[in-house]
């Protein structure tokens, strides 16, 4: 494979995605395979193939949640997981629209939060999602319930040493 | 039966354990046989062939003085021999001793109905009583062999086959129609599957062919004419002119730059050009320029006079080297035995215009890109688009094109194709490293030692991306190439850019062989390819006795089957070169001289070119030699002139009227 | 265990939607008489959400907290399977990449060495030398009780990371709970994905999902799920309303008859209460 993105997937991800050879037993597990647009064999030929456009424009990436079921089953141990990421990553390197906005949403309003307190601050976190991802209304009973139940608290807990959160965050490029 | 047999005739009938005697009441069927006309002698044993079996024949026929002999047992394609050599040893000619097939032709076929198995082997054993009655004695034909090999080819073929015949101590002359020998295999730049440097092995076997004190080499010529048979074979070779005296040229390169043509160079597929008069492989160690005829102005200006025709490189040349005033030689070598080692060519590009083949300058074929890949090539060894010269960032190999394809091209695979792409792939990866190699196919044929292996290297080591799924087309779009294909592997289309695409083109027959192979006599397939007389058996020998098959000639191959091929063919010849006379069967085409009116329907009909007319008495008549008693001439003569020895019409007639006569249950 | 005193990494829904899985961990782990000291100072591990943006995030917020541990040279006990499988993985990138290893050390003035591990919460209470002691504090068999276990995804790939017993057939929570005296179901979805993060961006499907999870679980006639996920738990308890899903440690809880129990059920969304 010998596009800038495909080199860099096997390098970054560490998986060798060149072994694939279509079994599709990935795919046959795949939880969430009926929300991917390109199931995940496809995506692995599409690597190999170096369709990079269609690929980071793809909800398959999103959609993936990373439960790593397909990676224990492949018979060429290629983890499919870790190679997700590097295409999300790409994706937002890149600049392309994600497919699944939402999503995206969800995870910036995640490490904002971690970046501000070291520790996710599930009330201040979910407000910013709920601005950035604009639904409103989703889940407000959930959250309400949660609430009463004490499992939302008010007041944020802190790491000690905030300053090398920060460095953390810089040094990956946030 | 018109009269009273004279003839004192033996029947053995064999168990073959309970192959026959399990469905054949074999005391039955000697109890029979004894009551038939001239049978003095009737009995069965459990197994024939042998040795007690035989001795039983042997003591029979001394003890009873029998004059014929039905064995009746397997095919005779098992045991007549054996039998027939028994016979013999004890002084009845071998001719005189028949087999009834009562195994496969009677008790295998019926297991299950005893009474009709042992009808049925009785009537086999009596009709071949009939024949045997009247069966004449024979001898064996003795033909004179002249123990020298013509060799037409001299590719690796035919080099590898010269150099084991001439080292066994025959002398060889090759025949090849190009400047130089060495055929494709000197265009390759390395070999699968270990990337060894063919061409300076195949420099070493060409300067031991040159070296060689038995080896004779015509090369620009062709044979023109084939005269003789097995053992007595007549070529006659035709040398294009010698336009260049090899003994006054220096190889100094003048008339190369004056001579006003200029042509794509065949050697390099294309990739360099040349002149009318130039120096057909650059790297050969021959370096006496070639002018080739029918590209030279001198010749084609017919209008002009003799001042104002074209002598730009007779005017260049200061050894006064060149002559264009030469005529084509012609010599004849007498020899015993041919080897046609006449090789391939790729298909044309041309005829796959989907993909830009002859019209897209970097739409290459698979010969092109080895001559790229050749450090003494005309791109001193690297990869390169043909249109402007730039590196290839992406180079898309597809394979069978043209093969594989029986509405529109070739119904075969071309058998090399997988393996050399995958090697030319490989090569491209280790020249362009941030390069990329696409390989479309159709299926991965990997089939021999090291070579799946090969491959997987290729695949998971060095990121070669195999595409499973037939090319659409290939085109042109803003300076780039684009591939049109599908991916069947996830059942999607796709297109994907190229700088470089490489043809798998299918190998096909040398142009011309048609017409060789009907001067040599020897039968070819529907794709031109000469064809072997027994896939699995006789996998060397074509129809015609005395001329063997070597290369790709007679199928597409690599380099490594096209060796074992000419290796066995070489061994094939000197077996028959270990005898000093060659030995043929007497069963074989008869003319009745005073019924033959020389029409010439039987020569027209004989498949091995063995029925001769001659013209003085006007009667055809038969080549001992060459005749493999093959019948077509007995069916094709109008007057009933000519009969196959031991199978007369009459014979056949009556074997044929005791199986049509009415069958008795003998039970 | 020969220590019983270990480091401690409570993660961020300690204090927030695993509550009641901290309070009834720590009381068990007390119970059993073993030490947890929480680490001087931890971050979150980036959970699902670094990883999904940037490797080199997840990497270094979980590396940062692995080399907290490394400092206080204890095994790390963390009982939040997602905190693990990140931390885990982190630990193991460490141990099998040399560069990787080199460059956290310097960014975290840290050295690591080969003697600490990360331990899940199932690691630490599931552990054969626990059995005699586990069985001496059951003082409420849950007679009767049918039980099925879920292990979801995070304590158990990818394997090599996690030291899983078996990828598809895990076993170590279904013999703890059969110790506490409950009949233990074998089922099909032990290893099973609830949809993760997508509890929160996607409720359909996460509901589709943990609605095939309880089907299966029904038709094994189980009473109830046990996990050890906080994230299983929550998808598993908020998207359907047939059955309880407990922690495994609430359940040893409640053999054991300790801690604050009823106050722990109110935090579920299907009442566990009623099954005992």
């Amino acid at each position: 494979m010998s596009s800038p993105l495909l080199e860099k997937i096997i390098t970054e991800s560490g998986q060798p995605v060149n072994l694939c050879y279509q079994c599709r037993k990935c795919s046959a597990g795949c939880p969430m395979v009926d929300e991917f647009d390109f199931p995940p064999n496809m995506v692995m030929r599409m690597i190999q193939l170096g369709l990079e456009g269609e690929l980071l424009r793809s909800r398959a990436i999103w959609m993936c949640v990373s439960c790593e079921t397909c990676g224990t089953r492949c018979p060429n141990q290629i983890r499919i997981a870790p190679v997700m990421d590097v295409l999300r990553a790409e994706c937002l390197k890149q600049g392309i629209e994600p497919a699944d906005p939402t999503t995206v949403a969800l995870h910036t309003s995640f490490i904002e939060s971690i970046r501000q307190f070291g520790r996710v601050h599930e009330a201040t976190m979910l407000l910013k999602y709920k601005f950035k991802s604009k639904k409103f209304t989703d889940d407000l009973d959930v959250g309400l319930k949660l609430f009463l139940k004490g499992k939302i608290p008010i007041m944020p807990k802190k790491s000690r040493n905030l300053s090398k959160i920060k460095e953390i965050f810089t040094k990956a490029g946030f | 039966m018109d009269k009273k047999c004279d003839k004192k005739l033996g029947v053995f009938v064999c168990w073959c354990g309970s192959n026959i005697a399990g469905s054949v009441d074999v005391d039955k069927a000697v109890e029979e046989a004894g009551k038939l006309d001239g049978v003095v002698h009737a009995e069965n044993y459990m197994y024939m062939c042998s040795d007690p079996g035989q001795q039983k024949v042997k003591d029979t026929i001394v003890e009873k003085g029998l004059d014929g002999v039905v064995v009746a047992c397997c095919s005779p394609r098992m045991h007549e021999n054996t039998f027939r050599k028994a016979a013999g040893s004890v002084g009845l000619n071998s001719y005189l001793l028949e087999i009834a097939n009562i195994r496969e032709h009677c008790s295998w076929v019926h297991q299950n109905n005893k009474p009709v198995a042992t009808a049925k082997a009785v009537n086999i054993i009596k009709a071949t009583l009939d024949k045997v009655k009247e069966n004449l004695p024979l001898e064996t034909l003795t033909i004179e062999l002249t123990k020298r090999v013509c060799v037409v080819g001299g590719g690796i073929a035919g080099i590898m086959s010269a150099l084991d015949l001439a080292d066994a101590g025959y002398e060889v002359v090759i025949v090849e129609k190009e400047p130089v020998i060495g055929g494709h295999t000197a265009q390759v730049s390395s070999s699968f599957p270990y990337f060894q440097n063919i061409s300076k092995l195949l420099g070493e076997k060409v300067k031991a062919v040159l070296e060689h004190p038995n080896i004779k080499v015509y090369v620009n010529s062709e044979v023109e004419v084939l005269d003789g048979y097995v053992g007595n074979f007549n070529v006659t070779i035709k040398t294009r002119p010698a336009f260049v005296d090899s003994a006054k040229c220096t190889s100094c390169g003048e008339c190369l730059a004056a001579c006003p043509v200029s042509l794509p160079d065949e050697f390099n597929r294309g990739l360099s050009r040349r002149g009318a008069i130039f120096i057909y492989n650059a790297s050969a160690e021959a370096r006496i320029p070639v002018l080739r005829q029918e590209d030279c102005r001198h010749f084609a200006d017919f209008e002009q006079s003799q001042e104002e025709k074209c002598r730009a490189c007779v005017q260049s040349c200061s050894e006064n080297a060149i002559d264009l005033g030469a005529l084509p030689g012609r010599s004849e070598e007498f020899v015993g035995a041919i080897v046609m080692a006449t090789g391939y060519d790729l298909y044309s590009p041309a005829n796959l215009p989907e993909y830009g083949g002859g019209t897209i300058p970097d739409v290459v074929d698979a010969l092109a890109f080895e001559r790229m890949l050749d450090p003494n090539g005309p791109t001193g060894g690297k990869v390169l688009c043909h249109s402007d010269g730039r590196i290839p960032k992406s180079v898309m190999f597809i394979q069978c094109a043209g093969s594989r394809d029986p509405e529109r091209h070739k119904a075969y695979c071309s058998r090399a194709c997988c393996m050399y792409t995958a090697k030319q792939a490989r090569l491209y990866k280790r020249q362009v490293e941030d390069g990329t190699a696409f390989i479309s196919y159709m299926d991965i044929r990997s089939d021999s030692r090291d070579f799946e292996e090969f491959v997987q290297v290729g695949m998971e080591q060095e990121n070669l991306v195999y595409i499973r799924g037939r090319v659409a087309k290939v085109f042109e779009e803003n300076g780039r190439l684009k591939v049109f294909t599908a991916d069947t592997l996830t059942g999607r289309q796709i297109t994907m850019d190229a700088d470089l695409v490489v043809l798998a083109m299918a190998m096909e027959p040398k142009a011309g062989v048609r017409e060789l192979a009907k001067k040599m006599n020897v039968t070819i397939d529907g794709d031109a390819f000469l064809s072997e007389t027994h896939i699995k058996l006789y996998p060397v020998e074509s129809s015609t006795k005395g001329v063997y098959l070597a290369g790709c000639g007679q199928a597409p191959k690599d380099i490594t089957d096209t060796v074992s091929q000419a290796l066995a063919t070489a061994g094939k010849i000197q077996t028959m070169f270990s005898n000093e006379t060659l030995i043929a069967d007497p069963l074989i085409a008869e003319v009745k001289d005073d019924v033959c009116s020389g029409c010439g329907v039987c020569i027209e009909i004989c498949p091995y070119g063995a029925r001769v007319m001659n013209d003085f008495v006007r009667i055809s008549e038969v080549n001992q030699a060459v005749c493999q008693g093959c019948g077509a001439c007995i069916a094709a003569c109008p007057n009933k002139a000519c009969e196959l020895i031991n199978s007369t019409s009459r014979q056949f007639l009556r074997v044929i009227g005791d199986f049509t006569s009415k069958v008795k249950a003998v039970v | 265990m020969t220590a019983k005193i270990f480091s401690y990494y409570p993660g961020c829904t300690s204090h927030s939607t695993a509550i009641e899985y901290i309070e009834a961990s720590l009381a068990v782990i007390e119970a059993l008489g073993i030490e947890l000291r929480e680490l001087p100072d931890w971050c979150c591990c980036g959970a699902a959400s670094a990883h999904n943006l940037s490797s080199s995030l997840a990497l270094g917020l979980s590396s940062y907290n692995v080399a907290e541990a490394q400092k206080e040279g204890r095994d790390l006990v963390i009982p939040c399977a997602g905190c693990y499988g990140n931390l885990a993985q982190a630990d193991y990138a460490m141990r099998h990449d040399a560069e990787v290893r080199r460059r956290l050390e310097s960014e975290f003035e840290f050295s690591f060495k080969d003697e600490i591990r990360m331990l899940s919460l199932v690691d630490l209470l599931a552990a054969e030398e626990l059995r005699g002691e586990i069985k001496a504090l059951v003082k409420k068999p849950l007679d009767g009780l049918k039980v099925v276990c879920y292990y979801g995804c995070a304590i158990v790939r990818p394997g090599a990371v996690t030291g899983v017993d078996d990828c598809e057939n895990p076993r170590r929570i279904d013999s703890l709970v059969a110790d506490l005296g409950a009949e233990v179901i074998d089922w099909s979805c032990k290893v099973d994905c609830c949809g993760g993060d997508l509890g929160l961006t996607d409720a359909e499907k996460t509901a589709e999902l943990v609605g095939r999870i309880v089907d299966y679980a029904e038709a094994a006639g189980a009473d109830c799920l046990v996990t050890s996920c906080a994230l299983c738990q929550a998808n598993v308890d908020i998207r359907q309303s047939r059955m309880p899903i407990l922690y495994f440690t609430e359940l040893m809880a409640e053999a054991f008859e300790i801690g604050d129990r009823a106050r722990w059920w109110k935090k579920h969304f299907n009442d566990p209460g009623k099954l005992f």
